[in-house]
């Protein structure tokens, strides 16, 4: 490259890590400014007033806790669920060729091409009926129908990763299937199925659609912010905004390996 | 130690037929390649003796037990992959000693066998280590120390040579034949390289499509190859074939006349090295296309009449592309086909 | 090993089972609420759907939004993948940061933006000490319309290009650089390699990523709440109102099989337009 294509070439990678940024930045000086800091004009953009005070006293605020726990108890179920049913299938779909596997493949690659938070809406009678409106266990079944499909994909790929000469060989030195599975195919794809899981908690606790229409009292976080929207202030909307990012951006940085088998391989 | 028995098996795959009705006698101790092209359903009937696939008919006896309806685990066998399959997250010892661990050895015993093998295949130092971190070759003897730790009754081999480079190949062949010997474990080994079976096997047996078509000794199966596919997968270069036409039991070809079994049309195979250069006149007529320098040898490729064949001329010999030579053959060492059939016909 | 002829099956009934009860069920009950008038089948919700006096908005934006954000991220994502690929020192650090937003929730991206962009925000500071604004400015609210769409379009820009830049960044690290140094012996320029070489070789990842993009981006929701609040009508966000405030599941179920309906006509288009012949995949 020529110099000044190579100076436009890096500038062109710095403002984007800017752009990415730079923002988050901006929505943690909101979240721990307070008060004061909403209204300040103009702002200073260095982290001179920056406090912990500011957040903290937002999580003491009467329904934040418990709807922090709400997520909370939803996303990890939803990263149970999620792996439990899905893991199975993936394995079926990486070693198994049987009659209907092409259409369990469709009905799976099919539930992306809904909007799928949108059928909490119908759910909403039958979950009122059966007792699991308005619990943290009714939000993540309906996370676990956006979750599952995403779990089913990438554990078939990890499987289908894993040569099937290492199950043979188990099998002939005196391993029944099980056996094998948990000796040799089960470490393999460990990391892999831990990342999975790890998605399918991102997943819960981001989504807001659902979790609010199928929750009043025992709100996730998502669902308090968006109801309690309009009539909190502004530095209670940036903190509760700068709690949601934090845990999913870490673990996002945790399973950063594996975001090519989610999005890439996987979603052909 | 036991003897493999493998009777009428027979293996479809929907409408495809990969094998059909093998039978197959292999003695105690016995080392045995089953040698073919791809798709001839060698591996096919390697995974059925060793219950990774299940055979739609036929029976599969290993020492005095009817294995055919048990599971791998069950039938005291050991088996080396082509890709080794040797387990990334156990070190090299654990890999070595899984079978044993599985039987439910003791401590002790595990120790001892684990040594044994090591020593044998001379990866003591390795031991502690991680598969990762080994070389081709050097995962290849793991595989092999971890089939031989649980001193199995029979050895089950495919195509565990073909992942390594040309020099660790046949390093690894001489190695394995005498680390073989020494264990006098039956092995049944599977292989599409012809060097290998010949080198290693006390027995082979060709296989093409889904048929063992001859079972021999591999000097056998070198000179007197029982069908025309043998003749010319065994050997390099392959057997040369010429059609002919014998009349009163006899075929004129060139100056050289040979005895038939039988008149009509008929193909005369013979191996390059058999045939001896002599003058145009005297010999089988010979027209050099391509002459390859070897090293060892002069490598000849050209014309019998409208049939192409190799000849393998000592390396001194002087000749050039275009010439014509005579050959002349061994009556011995010549073998006759059936146009027809492909087979060979018997007693030539 | 012999297989249990039902292993498999065994495998996937779990996810069989849950996808029907949690999937193809609440689907189906959609569509039928969305056309349960009370007294047996009538279209009386998309008709009340389509009076309501937010509705013809409420599309309009949608689409409009659609319209703008994907090209935008799109074309953002194929030159952060473009400049991914040259890369040789800091590649994953660089990767990581630019897949950031994929973590972060819709909800939270439009309170992110909401905080750069509010009266007296982070936006308005700048521009003030440029000297451009005199003091605090409104852009969020129902006067300022085109502000407030544009708020929105930097905001999903902002959180869900990372989506499509991780399915395209997995594509093109499945073209084989054989390819480009081929084109390069006979001389073609950058462009000629990216038009003739990189983009068609993309085309299944492309189609995917529009796929995903498109049905998510019709789905678009608290980005918009967060943001402006009531002030700027979409699709979602009626159903929303429609099921929560005014209580009436029907017509909150006409705008989701509204959504379902254009989804699906989405993926469709994509799926035909975006053809990729199997032979001559890479």
């Amino acid at each position: 490259m020529s110099a000044p294509r190579k100076w436009l070439y890096v500038t062109g990678v710095m403002a984007l890590c800017a752009w990415v940024l730079v923002p988050i930045y901006l929505i943690g000086l909101g979240a721990m400014g307070g008060r004061m800091a909403v209204f300040k004009w103009p702002k200073s953009l260095a982290p001179t007033e920056a406090s912990f005070t500011a957040l903290a006293a937002f999580l003491k605020i009467e329904g934040v806790w418990n709807a922090a726990l709400n997520s909370l108890i939803a996303a990890s179920l939803t990263m149970l669920f999620s792996i439990l049913l899905g893991a199975p299938a993936g394995y079926a779909l990486a070693r198994f060729s049987f009659r209907g596997q092409s259409a369990f493949r469709l009905l799976v690659l099919l539930t992306r091409a809904f909007p799928l938070a949108i059928l909490a809406l119908p759910l909403t009678v039958i979950f009122i009926k059966v007792g699991l409106y308005d619990t943290p266990l009714g939000v993540s079944l309906i996370h676990t129908a956006l979750a599952l499909p995403f779990a089913a994909l990438v554990t078939s790929s990890l499987f289908m990763g894993i040569p099937r000469e290492y199950e043979e060989a188990a099998w002939v030195f005196g391993c029944t299937r099980w056996q094998a599975f948990r000796k040799v195919v089960l470490p393999l794809a460990l990391p892999g199925i831990a990342a999975a899981a790890i998605f399918a908690f991102v997943i819960s606790w981001n989504e807001v659609f659902a979790a609010s229409v199928l929750t009043v009292r025992e709100r996730t976080l998502t669902a308090y912010l968006l109801a309690v929207l309009s009539e909190s202030p502004l530095h209670y909307r940036f903190a509760g905004g700068f709690i949601l990012i934090v845990p999913s951006v870490l673990f996002i940085f945790a399973v950063r390996k594996y975001l090519f088998a989610m999005w890439g391989v996987s979603s052909k | 130690m036991a003897g493999i028995l493998i009777d009428k098996v027979a293996k479809q795959f929907g409408n495809a037929v990969a094998l059909q009705e093998i039978s197959l006698t292999v003695a105690d101790g016995e080392f045995v390649a089953l040698l073919g092209p791809s798709g001839c359903g060698k591996t096919t009937l390697l995974r059925i003796i060793a219950g990774l696939e299940v055979q739609s008919s036929g029976k599969v006896v290993i020492g005095e037990r009817d294995v055919s309806a048990l599971k791998p685990s069950e039938r005291g066998l050991a088996m080396v992959f082509q890709n080794y399959a040797v387990f990334p997250h156990m070190t090299v010892f654990e890999n070595v000693a899984f079978g044993l661990r599985m039987k439910g050895a003791g401590q002790a015993r595990v120790e001892a066998q684990v040594r044994k093998a090591a020593a044998l295949l001379h990866i003591e130092e390795y031991l502690g280590r991680y598969p990762a971190k080994l070389s081709g070759g050097q995962r290849q003897r793991v595989a092999v120390a971890r089939a031989l730790a649980v001193e199995p009754a029979v050895l089950l081999m495919d195509e565990p040579l073909s992942n390594l480079d040309a020099l660790l190949r046949l390093e690894m062949r001489a190695e394995l034949r005498s680390v073989l010997r020494e264990a006098g474990t039956t092995t049944i080994y599977v292989t599409h390289d012809q060097t290998e079976a010949m080198g290693l096997a006390d027995r082979i047996a060709v296989m093409h499509g889904g048929h063992i078509v001859q079972i021999d000794t591999p000097t056998t199966i070198y000179s007197k190859p029982a069908t025309r596919f043998v003749g010319g997968f065994v050997g390099s270069p392959p057997m040369n074939f010429v059609n002919t036409t014998a009349t009163a039991g006899s075929a004129r070809l060139g100056g050289i006349t040979l005895a038939s079994p039988v008149d009509g049309p008929i193909i005369l195979g013979f191996r390059g090295e058999d045939a001896r250069l002599t003058d145009a006149a005297s010999g089988m007529p010979f027209k050099v296309k391509v002459a390859e320098p070897m090293g060892s040898h002069l490598l000849l490729t050209g014309h019998v009449g409208d049939d192409l064949a190799r000849i393998v001329a000592p390396s001194s010999t002087r000749i050039g592309a275009g010439a014509t030579l005579g050959l002349a053959l061994d009556p011995t060492r010549i073998i006759w086909i059936d146009p027809q059939t492909g087979r060979t016909h018997p007693g030539a | 090993m012999p297989q249990p002829r039902w292993l498999p099956y065994l495998l996937i009934a779990p996810s069989v089972a849950f996808l029907a009860a949690f999937f193809l069920v609440p689907l189906g009950q959609t569509i039928l609420l969305s056309f349960d008038g009370g007294q047996g089948f009538s279209l009386a919700n998309y008709a009340r759907m389509a009076g309501d006096l937010n509705f013809p908005t409420a599309l309009r934006n949608t689409f409009a939004l659609v319209i703008v954000v994907i090209p935008l991220q799109v074309a953002l994502a194929l030159v952060m993948g473009l400049m991914l690929q040259k890369m040789t020192r800091g590649r994953e650090l660089v990767l990581w940061i630019w897949t950031i937003p994929l973590g972060v929730s819709d909800l939270a991206a439009g309170l992110v933006w909401l905080a750069i962009l509010q009266d007296s925000g982070y936006l308005n500071t700048l521009l003030f000490q440029f000297g451009l604004i005199s003091g605090p400015t409104a852009y969020l609210n129902s006067e300022t319309p085109i502000a407030l769409f544009f708020a929105v379009v930097l905001a999903e820009v902002w959180r869900a290009t990372a989506i499509v830049l991780i399915i395209l960044v997995a594509g093109i690290q499945l073209i084989p650089k054989e390819f480009g140094e081929a084109a390069d012996i006979f001389g073609a320029s950058p462009w000629t390699k990216f038009r003739k070489i990189t983009l068609p070789l993309l085309k299944p990842s492309l189609q995917s990523a529009l796929i995903l993009r498109t049905v998510l981006a019709f789905e678009v929701f608290a980005v918009v709440y967060a943001l402006g609040g009531r002030n700027f009508p979409i699709i979602v966000g009626e159903a929303y109102t429609w099921q929560n405030e005014n209580q009436n599941y029907g017509v909150a179920a006409a705008y989701a099989v509204l959504v379902m309906a254009i989804s699906l006509a989405a993926t469709v288009i994509y799926l035909k337009a975006l053809r990729v012949d199997p032979e001559a995949q890479a």
